[in-house]
């Protein structure tokens, strides 16, 4: 521990604590743009300098540790000086498009300008006219509003290790891009939206494709139905003042049907459908020997398209069972259609996801039309669907209570933890025990996946044998346990592991690329929570006892893995190159 | 090698020597002016005349403006310096002064200087940079030699009691440095050599670097054999080619000696050199985007700490030297910390190398011990002002630096005086501007240089270096207010205090030290235009 004092006030804090965190213990808030919690201090935006007694220097909080006997002065005279005339240069570089912004109500720069009291703007206005580039279909990268705090370019290359994203240029030409400047969807980018989740402007958003949405409500010739992710309904409430982690399913069941929807469901049931598949599966694989072994999930869409490009030699590895919501919407337009004598081209599914990639997955390889037409419409993320419901008029806070509807919306506790990290291993082995000794477990619950550690590994034993697990979360955590099963394959040594599962955005889809913004890892322990909190509290905690499921099977798909399962709910991959051009 | 092979071949190159001989001085200055086709037309007038005379090149002498300067010793007769000896005058040098056996007079130039002193280009302009033996010759790795003898420890404490400070700029205690480095447990460690030597008319690396590569290399190794590094990188701005082939033509003919490699005279000291290439960033000569430009990676800055020291290159703990700093230490090494701690004045010690440039008649490099006044520098060394103009000012330290007003000429030069001024000694550079100069394109020039190289990593760098320049634009262009001058202080605070690395808080110390001086430049630009009705 250090002691040190800050504007007078003692504090005492771990060895290297920032000044930037050891103020926030003393209620002193420094302003700054460029460090996020989760990533490291890029240093970039000087918004956070502070004064340090006998130093003639004005240090950043965001990077140095207080060291014992510092005394630090947060603000003086001196220092908003400073600071202002730092917001007011950026301002002379930024475009005044504030109205018609993508970020409009949630900006962490407009929000400094707001506390600066900006009124007047002193300096030219220097800000460039770049192209916008909304290639990937999924997240529309506008370099003209960028500030340049580097975040978008850590959260990419350190924790996705994805290296789409890189400055260009330097001075005030400096820019975000692709290495090379080609377009994003050309690049290694593989649509997490991390950078969009990041961003403090909107420099970086989601493509919102609400406006189809409310055209496919409009249409007469349209039955539109809607499926809402796992993770959402923990996280939708903090866009209308719930606290975080908070169980909103049912007032978002409410608000989609008075949107006019005309079948709310619940990819809690895709989820139940998921594991069935993926358990047989494995079971297939550990049990009697057909194919790899490691099984490693396949649910995350941007953890698939960064193994077809980056670890395209796992592909026999990887679990053939299509995402839940792609599962949903291809029964969607075949099963239900067909109880409701629709024709799939009748159904319209729409996705509430927590997840940009999610928009890419509709329509990544020819098995997202198994319907005959595409089987998931559009995709909306979170942070679309809460504008949706203020478009609407709904008051979303003060809203009733409502169930899903059938067929397709009741669901088990395994099917609402795929929205956290380790959540699909922990449904997985529910259902995989099941299958095995035909007895579900005593104990359903395997706390060693749960939780922020980016790789848990662990062992359970099911039947006297032993299965080894990994869980990685954050793609540059995943090469780690790549590297592990490819040295051991290399070797002929034993496997490492029989069954990984790997989510692309840290702590999985409760912090996916669409959900709220200011994800911290508090935030993702919150909204985790409140999932587990709804497994620990259904009557039904396994995805094989969903009675609409075992319906599902008797009446349509006879059962897991058969031809016609495989038909609707398996895909394949593909290398994919990791620049197009 | 050991020491004996070493003394060995110093005794054999002297005998050799012979006693009529020719050098031309082939460093970038000298090549400019045309050294390369003196040198092939005395090779071939000397032939035509069937005369063998030994014809060397060498560095930079330190008269650049005399280019190309052919230094000629013959039996019999004085050594003399011919200046300006372009090929069309080869014929009747040779003439002259080999069959006639006279001195060309009208064409001579002294190059005694009492005011200077000069240590770290002691062998320019005499050391044939592409031949170790040479350099051996004038007691080169001897100081080595004797280090290896020494506990590291004890090679530090040297640096220590020597005063020796970094020559890059800043003037950070070097043998403090090789402590902090040395301290640090770690499997590895490196030593770098910052050659990447930037400021606009600064050239006192490359006319060491081309002069006397060997000097640099033997530095490294003392250094790195101080903090424990067995690994040394030179960092070389990809614009200095020529400094560039001889560093590693000087590294080849230690490899083939036996002088880097394992077990170094017979020593338990192992060491490795590799050469690498900046690529036009003048950021890249910070330390911290220095290391990431050796790493490959995009030439940032990085917040310190943690200091290189510590986490340096590839996490390793290294220590960064500018060559001037590293030239230094053979002879500190020779001589003694004593000897060096008696050159200078106060807080600084030594010897420090300017390229004096602008509106001088003689520019060149010159090395001079510090506490010299600047005085002594422009008027008894450059020679004052070309053309009687009246000099008005110096700019020291390049774009990092200021300009310090002539009544200000009688400060003896050290680190603390300079930054009194204003300005800082940076790393060498001394630009001479007369009374036709308008302080504010002066200004402008060193501020759109710093706006050019910004990484545009930090926003007061970035757009405040932008702003200021389109400030001053306005000004020169009789658009300015009286306002513009508090933006243009308002700015330089924010970049001062709040730029990130040296270049942004730095950068607008042309403008602070010209507004402090020469404000009435400014006032004189502005019409301020009638108050609105």
């Amino acid at each position: 521990m250090v002691k040190a004092i800050i504007n007078s006030i003692p504090v005492e804090v771990a060895e290297n604590t920032t000044i930037l965190d050891a103020a926030s213990t003393v209620g002193v808030k420094i302003p700054n743009l460029c460090k996020h919690p989760d990533l490291r201090a890029s240093a970039a935006c000087g918004l956070c300098v502070v004064k340090v007694k006998g130093s003639p220097k004005m240090p950043r909080a965001c990077c140095t540790p207080v060291q014992e006997g510092m005394d630090i002065i947060t603000h003086d005279a001196e220092i908003v000086s400073v600071r202002k005339t730092v917001v007011e240069l950026m301002l002379s570089a930024h475009p005044n498009e504030c109205t018609v912004c993508g970020r409009n109500a949630n900006c962490e720069f407009r929000r400094t300008l707001s506390d600066f009291g900006i009124r007047e703007e002193i300096f030219d206005k220097i800000s460039p006219q770049l192209p916008i580039d909304a290639t990937t279909g999924v997240i529309v990268l506008d370099p003209s509003k960028c500030i340049k705090c580097g975040r978008c370019v850590v959260v990419c290359q350190e924790v996705q290790n994805v290296w789409a994203l890189s400055f260009l240029e330097r001075g005030i030409k400096t820019r975000i891009s692709p290495a090379g400047d080609i377009n994003l969807a050309d690049s290694p980018c593989v649509r997490c939206g991390q950078c969009s989740a990041h961003c403090p402007t909107g420099a970086i958003i989601e493509k919102d494709d609400t406006d189809k949405v409310w055209a496919a409500l409009q249409n007469p010739k349209k039955h539109c139905v809607v499926q809402i992710a796992p993770a959402v309904r923990v996280t939708l409430g903090e866009h209308f003042g719930f606290e975080p982690g908070t169980n909103l399913s049912k007032k978002i069941y409410t608000a989609l049907r008075r949107m006019g929807f005309k079948a709310v469901f619940d990819t809690n049931f895709g989820a139940d459908l998921t594991i069935m598949e993926e358990a047989s599966e494995f079971v297939e694989r550990f049990v009697h020997g057909k194919s790899a072994l490691p099984l490693i999930t396949t649910c995350c869409p941007s953890w698939v398209d960064f193994m077809e490009k980056f670890h395209p030699d796992m592909i026999e590895h990887f679990s053939s069972a299509k995402s839940p919501h792609e599962m949903l919407g291809v029964m969607a337009k075949t099963y239900y259609a067909g109880k409701k004598g629709f024709s799939a081209s009748d159904v319209e599914v729409v996705s509430i996801m927590p997840c940009t990639a999610k928009k890419y997955e509709t329509h990544r390889s020819k098995e997202m039309n198994a319907s005959g037409y595409q089987d998931v419409d559009t995709v909306l993320t979170t942070r679309e669907l809460s504008r949706m419901i203020r478009q609407a008029g709904i008051d979303f806070a003060n809203l009733p209570d409502e169930e899903c509807d059938h067929i397709l919306g009741e669901y088990t506790g395994a099917g609402t933890i795929f929205g956290a990290t380790g959540g699909v291993m922990e449904a997985a082995l529910r259902t995989a025990a099941y299958f095995v000794t035909k007895e579900n477990l005593p104990k359903v619950d395997f706390e060693n996946v749960r939780g922020l550690k980016g790789v848990k590994e662990t062992t359970v034993t099911i039947a006297g044998k032993e299965i080894r697990i990994a869980v990685a979360h954050g793609l540059a955590n995943v090469e780690y346990v790549i590297n592990k099963i490819r040295e051991a394959k290399k070797a002929g040594a034993p496997l490492p592991y029989h069954f990984v599962e790997v989510m692309a955005c840290p702590g999985g889809c409760i912090a996916g690329g669409g959900q709220p913004y200011g994800v911290t890892d508090e935030l993702r322990a919150k909204r985790a929570k409140g999932l587990y909190a709804e497994d620990q509290g259904l009557p039904r905690r396994c995805s094989h006892d969903n009675p609409y499921i075992q319906q599902l099977y008797k009446e349509f798909l006879d059962k897991p893995l058969s031809d016609k399962s495989h038909h609707l709910l398996h895909t394949t991959y593909t290398a994919r190159p990791l620049y197009q051009r | 090698m050991n020491k004996e092979e070493l003394k060995k071949i110093k005794e054999e190159t002297l005998a050799r020597k012979k006693k009529t001989w020719i050098r031309v001085g082939m460093a970038t200055c000298g090549i400019a002016a045309g050294a390369q086709d003196t040198y092939f037309a005395l090779r071939e007038e000397l032939k035509k005349h069937k005369l063998t005379v030994d014809i060397r090149k060498c560095g930079c002498v330190g008269k650049c403006s005399a280019e190309p300067l052919v230094e000629v010793a013959m039996e019999g007769m004085p050594t003399v310096f011919y200046h300006h000896l372009t090929k069309d005058k080869v014929p009747q040098l040779v003439e002259t002064h080999f069959l006639k056996k006279t001195v060309w007079h009208n064409q001579t130039i002294s190059l005694q200087d009492p005011h200077q002193l000069r240590i770290v280009l002691r062998n320019c302009g005499i050391v044939d940079p592409d031949n170790i033996k040479d350099y051996i010759a004038l007691g080169g790795y001897a100081a080595l030699a004797r280090v290896l003898e020494m506990k590291p420890e004890d090679v530090i404490d040297q640096v220590k009691k020597s005063g020796l400070r970094g020559r890059g700029g800043a003037g950070f205690p070097t043998g403090l440095k090789w402590e902090l480095t040395r301290k640090v447990p770690a499997d590895q460690k490196y030593i770098i050599c910052n050659g990447d030597e930037g400021d606009p008319g600064a050239y006192m690396d490359r006319g060491v670097l081309e002069g006397d590569p060997h000097a640099v290399i033997e530095g490294m190794m003392i250094a790195g054999y101080a903090i424990g590094a067995n690994k040394g990188f030179f960092y070389i701005r990809a614009e200095y080619p020529l400094a560039v082939e001889r560093i590693e033509k000087a590294i080849k003919q230690c490899l083939s000696n036996k002088l880097l490699g394992q077990n170094i005279m017979g020593s338990s000291f192992s060491f490795d050199i590799e050469v690498r290439l900046g690529a036009g960033a003048f950021v890249c000569g910070e330390e911290t985007a220095l290391i990431a430009s050796i790493e490959g990676k995009r030439g940032y800055p990085h917040p310190r700490p943690p200091y290189p020291a510590v986490k340096g290159l590839w996490d390793k703990p290294t220590c960064i030297n500018n060559v001037e700093t590293l030239a230094n230490l053979p002879p500190i090494l020779t001589n003694g910390a004593a000897w060096f701690a008696g050159i200078g004045h106060e807080k600084s010690k030594g010897t420090k190398v300017f390229a004096v440039t602008g509106k001088v008649k003689q520019s060149g490099l010159v090395e001079v011990p510090m506490g010299t006044t600047i005085r002594d520098i422009v008027f008894n060394i450059a020679g004052g002002a070309a053309n009687n103009k009246k000099v008005k000012a110096v700019q020291t330290g390049g774009p990092s630096g200021g300009v310090i007003p002539e009544q200000f000429f009688d400060t003896p030069v050290s680190y603390e005086n300079l930054q009194n001024l204003g300005s800082i000694m940076g790393s060498g550079g001394m630009i001479v501007m007369d009374e036709d100069d308008s302080m504010v394109d002066i200004t402008k020039f060193y501020l759109g240089f710093c706006v050019d190289e910004s990484c545009g990593k930090c926003a007061p760098c970035r757009i405040g270096g932008t702003q200021m320049l389109r400030i001053l634009n306005r000004i020169t262009a009789g658009e300015g207010t009286l306002a513009d001058l508090d933006k243009l202080r308002s700015i330089s605070q924010a970049m001062q205090k709040a730029s990130l690395c040296g270049l942004g808080q730095t950068a607008p110390n042309p403008v602070v030290s010209t507004l402090r001086y020469f404000e009435h430049e400014y006032r004189a630009l502005i019409k301020e235009p009638a108050p609105k009705q």
